[in-house]
């Protein structure tokens, strides 16, 4: 299936015709899903049947810096079966302030395990809060660290533990 | 700064606050029993801490605790040129560094539009050598397997054999492990006079090794009874945990990227894609992941075979072949987003890159290691398995802290 046709296949089944929106020069095919729309259309993807998405390869928080005050969190899928590819992208409000968290998007831990330790690493280093997820710890980075390491305008605390952290 | 003063002030409660544990003394039950394995125990890998909670013999749950490898790959990759970030990819998973390059490469290649273009020796080498690192790193994972369930004669004699495949990619690259051999848009150096022969001779040598491994280990009642049927991961669980790799093949799944996506040259050659079905125990326990794997090597051998038929035929080396001659002066890609994904010895290696096409930094970098979601299905794996198994089956996932971590 191209994605245009799933594109077509999505906004038929979830009602979202016009919402859906595509990203140029990307690689696999992308699309821009409205916060609000975001984990019916991750639903219909895994379990409708021609599309049937059964996994999750990665999902990235990315931070498109203090100008835009945006940031996206990308979910690569792939489907074994029919072994086609497809990108999801959701736009959300970048607070102003490095050390503070992101509003919440739906977790996807429900719908693919997979999700599960990919968003503790997006919450750990870019502080992408999600919601109804069954443990948001951080993950790679000690749990009394400050601040989130992957945001552009990110600074590291002075000391940890009594260790200098800038040299 | 003066080097005598003690920096770091020891205080217990540091380690309760930067690495809590989920089940603290006062909330478990009377018969239960916390036992916190690693982070530096020889069956954990590397440093992962694995928090279990125990009822008598059986695990109830287990807390996968990581991060202590963590070197900030992607922070690093957002302030670095593409060709620089290689030595950083080389240093993720370091018992296959060669795919992990291949994978970048790949991937970078395809942002700037020259995949494809590349002649068709540099290609050869590439599966050649990412395939001699498929080896090394089935031997790794075979060979400190049996030696956590308590052979010790099997790794010694895969840590010979996996020598001789690092002493001849030193010589091609003048490093053992960690090799910055595949650049964009070519190769360090061509290979060095001779390896060819050498890397024959080493092929026929190592088949009946091998045939040995199977004899010795694979098919051992020993290791059969202490492997089959331990640790089974349903083909469901697998997808579902995103699994991939041998780990995914063992559930019985003919899944291989070289052969789904058939990049490279992979379409060119000819093997299969060997799979568990469960001839021991049930498809997808700790038995399927070793014969996966040591039934990969066979296939690996049969790749490197054809490689060699390759560059000693109709793209052997020329006076004036240059490995050098493609490198692009400026890695510049336009403004794009890719996902490039590849085949690792241990599963799916994939890069997301966002480039900005002002730069020839990335914007983005995020990697998709194969050990963290495959870990990740640990936990899932290890509850209702007594605590005995628990080693046996975190050997048979394979997988590196320094991929999990970054």
């Amino acid at each position: 299936m191209t994605g245009a046709e799933i594109k077509l296949r999505l906004e038929e089944l979830c009602k979202v015709q016009g919402l859906l929106e595509d990203v140029p020069d990307t690689n696999p095919f992308t699309l821009k899903v409205p916060k609000e729309h975001y984990l019916a259309v991750c639903q219909a993807l895994k379990h409708s049947e021609g599309l049937y998405f059964d996994q999750l390869a990665c999902l990235s928080g990315v931070d498109l810096g203090p100008e835009s005050g945006l940031m996206e969190v990308v979910v690569h899928l792939s489907s074994i079966p029919y072994a086609h590819q497809l990108a999801l992208k959701v736009r959300l409000a970048r607070p102003a302030d490095p050390q503070e968290e992101t509003e919440a998007i739906p977790s996807l831990s429900g719908i693919w395990r997979a999700a599960d330790w990919h968003e503790r690493e997006a919450y750990d280093l870019l502080g992408i809060r999600f919601e109804n997820h069954p443990d948001l710890r951080r993950i790679l980075l000690p749990a009394d660290w400050i601040g989130f390491p992957l945001r552009k305008d990110y600074r590291e605390q002075e000391q940890y533990h009594g260790i200098k952290v800038i040299y | 700064m003066p080097t005598d003063a003690i920096q770091y002030q020891y205080n217990p409660a540091h380690l309760q606050n930067s690495s809590p544990g989920k089940y603290p003394a006062g909330a478990i039950g009377s018969d239960q029993m916390v036992i916190n394995i690693g982070p530096q125990h020889p069956s954990t890998h590397g440093v992962l801490r694995l928090e279990v909670l125990l009822e008598g013999e059986q695990v109830v749950d287990l807390v996968p605790h990581l991060g202590f490898l963590h070197r900030c790959f992607e922070k690093h990759a957002e302030a670095l040129p593409y060709n620089q970030i290689i030595p950083y990819v080389d240093r993720m998973d370091y018992v296959s560094a060669m795919n992990s390059e291949h994978a970048f490469v790949m991937g970078v290649e395809r942002m700037i539009g020259i995949e494809g273009t590349l002649p068709k020796r540099i290609e050869y080498i590439r599966v050649l050598v990412a395939e001699l690192n498929r080896l090394a790193n089935h031997f790794i994972a075979v060979g400190t397997y049996a030696m956590d369930i308590g052979a010790f004669t099997p790794f010694l004699w895969m840590m010979r054999d996996r020598e001789h495949i690092l002493r001849m990619l030193e010589w091609l690259s003048g490093a053992r492990l960690l090799y910055n051999y595949i650049w964009i848009g070519g190769l360090f150096y061509d290979l060095p006079p001779g390896f060819e022969e050498k890397c024959r001779s080493f092929i026929r040598y190592l088949l009946p090794k091998l045939k040995e491994l199977d004899d010795l280990l694979i098919n051992n009642t020993i290791f059969v009874e202490r492997t089959a049927g331990v640790g089974h991961l349903p083909l469901s669980t697998a997808i579902d945990f995103g699994v991939t790799g041998p780990m995914l093949r063992a559930s019985g799944l003919r899944y291989d990227l070289r052969k789904v996506d058939g990049y490279s040259i992979y379409p060119e050659l000819e093997f299969e894609i060997p799979i568990g079905k469960g001839l021991k125990g049930s498809p997808g326990d700790c038995w399927d992941r070793n014969y996966v794997r040591a039934a990969e090597c066979f296939q690996s051998a049969r790749i490197i075979d054809q490689c060699l038929d390759a560059l000693m035929g109709p793209y052997a080396r020329t006076r004036d072949f240059d490995p050098q001659a493609m490198l692009p002066k400026k890695i510049r890609p336009k403004a794009q987003e890719l996902y490039v994904r590849a085949e690792n010895p241990k599963g799916e290696l994939g890069y997301y890159f966002v480039a900005d096409g002002k730069s020839d930094i990335p914007f983005r970098c995020k990697a998709r290691g194969c050990s963290f979601s495959n870990l990740s299905v640990l936990s899932t794996l290890a509850k209702g398995a007594l605590v005995a198994d628990l080693v046996a089956i975190v050997g048979s996932l394979d997988f590196v802290m320094g991929e999990v971590d970054r």
